[in-house]
């Protein structure tokens, strides 16, 4: 099966929008510090270069945080050679020229992600869990559904999303804390008074706001995903139904938490990492769309 | 004046619709034969794995002398063929000689216990399906492949620049029904 090339132009243009606004944001954040102490232009260079450099690494090592955040360990084919076989027959079956690494996570939990830069860079985390509980062609599901993700670059943008908003989630943060205790005392100019003052008022609105907006996009778009991710997985091993037996598997889970999953890693995971949620707000602020649609869609193929 | 224009606009537009055509055909091309060489590596690969089941099977298995021939001979039928379809065909009797191998295997439970024989079957069942992956993989290619040089214009061109239709990987629809399995 060929994922269109679009998708994969639109996840790389995706990425490099996201660190260009990335690198805005962290200029304005730095620009709001700078003026708390008296010196704006020093604060948007600084952030700026520094949000370009660490925009750069976690290109190169994002997934590497990622994996290690969520206690992924490296494994070997001795130790898994069911999950490496499972692994390399979907490599071949999308025609990706590497094997995504493999790692697990220590888990009775039913889960699975992928992450990386891209199909040359990948890796695919499952839960010692998921491999347990789930037969043959359940595995090579769950397996298809992460290897589309790697295909199309969805990864990428992933793992960019993640690690990018995550930081600027704790810089606003720190915004808002040397607002509340640091900045004030420290402004001896009453000139522009006004000026500042709304100057200052935009930069806590931004400070609240952009992880909201931040938390937004990234919802919107993951909900997507999964559900394109199961489509062109279900064409990866020809069988949708593996793919929904194993999601009813994971949905009728009595232990669904991932230990070391938090808000920033969720969207990377097949199945949301928290358990079920029923309220409203729940739904609305889900990164998953609900476990029975994904189960309907695949059983009406 | 403006005819020759009009003229050379038309020529260009064609040179240039043929140079581009020519290039994504020679592409397509190169990742059906890549394609197929997956499906070479897997076929090796199991072909490789065989001679280690055998010795580990033989001891327990007096009685299945014939099922345990009937593995050797589809093996070297599949080490034979060169063609793409007698590959197919001689691929898919290897792998109904080994599932009945294997289904024979449940009959003996010191040989189901055998560490080696069971690694040898994880290998193997692993083998078959990336085999299965690889083929779906390359028939979906030259898919791909046939149709754009069967699609309108396209066909007036490839046919003359020297392109024909790829054969896909299938075994007839004889050999696909079920393994007969005797005991």
């Amino acid at each position: 099966m060929r994922i269109s090339f679009n998708e994969v132009r639109n996840n790389k243009i995706k990425s490099y929008v996201l660190i260009f606004f990335f690198i805005i944001i962290i200029g304005v954040l730095g620009s709001i510090i700078g003026l708390i102490y008296n010196n704006i232009y020093l604060g948007l260079i600084l952030s700026m270069g520094a949000g370009l450099i660490y925009s750069m690494f976690v290109f190169k090592s994002g997934d590497k945080m990622i994996l290690t955040m969520s206690g992924a360990k490296p494994v070997t084919k001795k130790e898994f050679p069911h999950l490496f076989h499972t692994i390399e027959g979907l490599q071949i079956s999308a025609g990706l020229k590497t094997t995504p690494k493999a790692y697990v996570i220590k888990d009775t939990a039913l889960n699975a992600f992928a992450t990386g830069r891209d199909p040359e860079h990948s890796s695919i985390t499952v839960t010692t869990g998921l491999m347990d509980k789930l037969n043959r062609e359940e595995l090579e599901g769950v397996i298809a559904h992460e290897m589309s993700h790697i295909k199309n670059y969805d990864i990428r943008f992933m793992m960019l999303t993640t690690v990018l908003i995550g930081i600027v989630t704790l810089l606003s943060d720190f915004i808002l804390r040397s607002f509340l205790w640091g900045g004030m005392g420290r402004r001896r100019n009453n000139d522009n008074n006004n000026m500042t003052l709304i100057l200052i008022a935009i930069g806590l609105l931004l400070a609240i706001l952009t992880p909201i907006i931040g938390e937004m996009i990234r919802l919107a778009i993951s909900r997507k995903r999964e559900y394109m991710a199961d489509a062109s997985g279900a064409t990866l091993t020809r069988y949708p139904l593996g793919l929904a037996n194993a999601l009813k598997k994971i949905s009728q889970d009595p232990d669904p938490l991932v230990e070391k999953a938090n808000k920033a890693t969720a969207h990377l995971f097949i199945s949301t990492p928290f358990g079920k949620k029923k309220s409203l707000m729940g739904k609305l602020f889900s990164t998953h769309p609900p476990i029975q649609d994904r189960i309907k869609k695949l059983e009406e193929m | 004046m403006q005819t020759w224009l009009i003229i050379t606009i038309v020529i260009s537009v064609v040179v240039l619709f043929v140079i581009l055509l020519y290039n994504s055909l020679i592409r397509l091309k190169n990742q059906v034969k890549n394609s197929f060489a997956q499906i070479d590596v897997q076929l090796k690969r199991r072909n490789d794995l065989i001679p280690n089941l055998v010795n580990s099977v033989k001891g327990y298995m007096k009685h299945e002398k014939s099922v345990l021939e009937n593995i050797t001979k589809a093996r070297s039928a599949v080490m034979g063929a060169s063609s793409v379809e007698g590959k197919a065909k001689a691929s898919s009797e290897l792998t109904n000689t080994l599932k009945s191998l294997f289904a024979v295997a449940e009959g003996y439970p010191d040989l189901k216990a055998n560490q080696n024989f069971i690694q040898l079957q994880e290998e193997i069942t692993g083998t078959e399906n990336k085999i299965s992956y690889a083929r779906q993989h390359y028939n979906d290619m030259v898919m791909l492949f046939n149709t754009k040089i069967q699609k309108f214009p396209n066909n007036i061109i490839a046919n003359s620049l020297g392109f024909s239709d790829e054969e896909s990987f299938e075994a007839t629809a004889q050999e696909r029904k079920n393994v007969k399995v005797e005991f």
